[in-house]
């Protein structure tokens, strides 16, 4: 079959990206999901505090997710649920199955990729110790709780302090277990400072930084784990062993963009995001494909997921426009940035704004976000305190980022006394 | 006497750290709230802290075995637990309207218990 965009995915960014296509004027878009239903991860975050940016109100995971569906339903957007995508090549031709059509060979004209991203598991971070039952990622154990309705243990002990396991550590206690700790390898927390608030200081739970898990005790289920606090190198310090016991364990230790189509392509990627490098309107190296939400880079909000699926759309619908291909502008992170999003800036682009996403490597307290292009300091903001958890942004007319080649985004110290 | 209370507003990701000044219970400064959101917060925290609701209850006929729910409004914080055991109790019978009444009045709050999304029925009625 032939159709004019095809959406990888529909979670928050498939579905922004698949309604913004179709409002900019894209006749024929398909939108293939592998899951039994739209919305991705959002079914079962059944928590509030979704859409505060994009609806101004506090919705749960449900309520975010019905909001798209609905638009999707007024649309002539095609769907097609339990659909799984074998293979895809750079002519942008995609082969998927499903139960009802069997093997569908699609040829696209664009390509919208919004697979999301996975939990990072036990094995990834090599805990060692016996393999019993009980051990699950904390998306796992949201999925059992809050769509299959199955409560996974009584004691329990969450490794990491990434927001799923702080959300998961007060639905463990509503749902009458007990939470004995969550432990953090790091010397801050994993998860914004909103959930360590209403998730964890609201219900009295300890959060452990600086410490570990370093065995797992169990025949055929967990007996419980022994700890340790950890060095500036995060190695178990001597003497500082204890054993704590718990029937469940609850692994939260992170997110990886999942990729294995983007590398079947194959896109560029960047190492420190996982994602495939893309520009300003979320196009890839790759003309005609482009890339949206946590398959480019994990966000913690999913307002800013829906936002650059709705880029991707509007620039799937305005593909072949001009805007120069070669040289384009580098944007390159700096003093305590990770990673900056997008990785390049085109020239002559449609995009009249062009909205930079960034991390910090390091907490800092009063310091200032700066925008460097070329050498000259072009924008400048003060902030009390950023942390690695929370992503920032910076908006910036593209007719500024233009006049040179290499954009800079730093976080620095401030010298002046804070305000 | 002059109290501090501190803060963290969950307001929006900004996370402002809040100070309010307390002079024998009274509130008397609210000080590094970044917006209106944040002062509220800090006054409610110090006055009667309230949290939205979110929970499942139990479904029957659905295609899916439970439902999530959420409380209307927010509901004081102390009334949680509470609220979350009597919503164990609960079975609704599909299909369910997102939005449709779940639970009335919880624990005499005067907010209802809403469906947070809607619920198709496993197979049709007879």
């Amino acid at each position: 079959m032939n159709v004019d965009t095809l959406v990888i995915g529909g979670g928050p960014a498939g579905l922004a990206a698949a309604l913004s296509a179709n409002k900019n004027g894209v006749k024929n878009v398909l939108l293939i999901e592998r899951g039994s239903e739209l919305g991705g991860i959002l079914p079962q975050c059944i928590h509030d505090g979704f859409g505060t940016v994009i609806f101004k109100e506090r919705l749960t995971g449900p309520e975010y997710a019905e909001r798209y569906i609905q638009e999707i339903k007024k649309t002539g957007i095609n769907v097609k649920l339990e659909t799984m995508v074998l293979e895809i090549d750079r002519n942008k031709r995609v082969i998927a199955v499903n139960p009802t059509d069997g093997l569908l060979d699609i040829q696209a004209k664009t390509l919208i990729l919004a697979m999301g991203c996975r939990e990072r598991t036990r094995q990834q971070i090599l805990i060692p110790g016996d393999r019993p039952a009980g051990i699950f990622t904390a998306g796992v154990a949201q999925r059992y709780i809050n769509i299959e309705g199955i409560m996974l243990g009584k004691k329990i002990v969450i490794l990491g302090s990434g927001d799923v396991g702080l959300i998961m550590a007060r639905r463990f206690i509503l749902e009458g277990a007990e939470v004995e700790g969550v432990y953090e390898i790091m010397p801050v927390p994993g998860g914004l400072t909103r959930n360590l608030v209403q998730c964890l200081q609201d219900y009295e739970i300890p959060l452990h930084l600086s410490h570990t898990i370093v065995n797992i005790k169990g025949k055929n289920r967990v007996e419980g784990v022994a700890v340790a606090q950890v060095d500036s190198d995060m190695r178990p310090i001597g003497g500082t062993e204890r054993f704590v016991p718990c029937d469940t364990v609850i692994v939260s230790v992170g997110l990886i963009p999942e990729n294995e189509l983007s590398e079947m392509v194959p896109l560029k990627l960047d190492s420190m995001t996982g994602g495939p490098i893309v520009d300003e309107t979320m196009e890839t190296s790759t003309a005609g494909i482009y890339a949206a939400g946590n398959v480019v880079h994990v966000h913690d909000l999913v307002d800013d997921v829906s936002t650059e699926g709705e880029i991707a759309g509007k620039a799937a619908a305005r593909f072949g426009e001009l805007k120069e291909r070669e040289n384009p502008i580098k944007v390159e992170a700096g003093e305590n940035v990770r990673y900056v999003v997008p990785q390049i800036i085109r020239k002559k682009s449609f995009e009249q704004n062009v909205k930079l996403s960034f991390r910090v490597k390091e907490v800092q307290r009063n310091t200032s976000v700066k925008v460097f292009a070329g050498g000259e300091n072009i924008y400048s903001m003060k902030e009390r305190v950023v942390r690695p958890p929370e992503m920032l942004s910076v908006s910036l007319p593209s007719s500024v980022l233009e006049k040179t080649q290499v954009v800079k985004v730093v976080v620095e110290k401030d010298n002046e006394k804070s305000s | 006497m002059r109290k501090v209370h501190k803060f963290t507003c969950i307001g929006c990701p900004s996370s402002c750290e809040i100070k309010l000044f307390e002079n024998d219970g009274q509130k008397i400064e609210v000080v590094g709230a970044g917006c209106k959101i944040g002062k509220e917060y800090a006054i409610k925290e110090f006055t009667a802290p309230e949290r939205i609701l979110t929970s499942t209850v139990r479904v029957e006929n659905g295609v899916l075995p439970v439902l999530p729910v959420k409380s209307e409004k927010p509901i004081p914080k102390k009334l949680i637990r509470e609220s979350v055991q009597a919503l164990a109790k609960v079975k609704v019978r599909a299909p369910i309207k997102q939005g449709s009444i779940v639970y009335e009045n919880m624990l005499n709050t005067g907010v209802n218990v809403i469906a947070s999304r809607n619920l198709e029925a496993r197979d049709l009625e007879r």
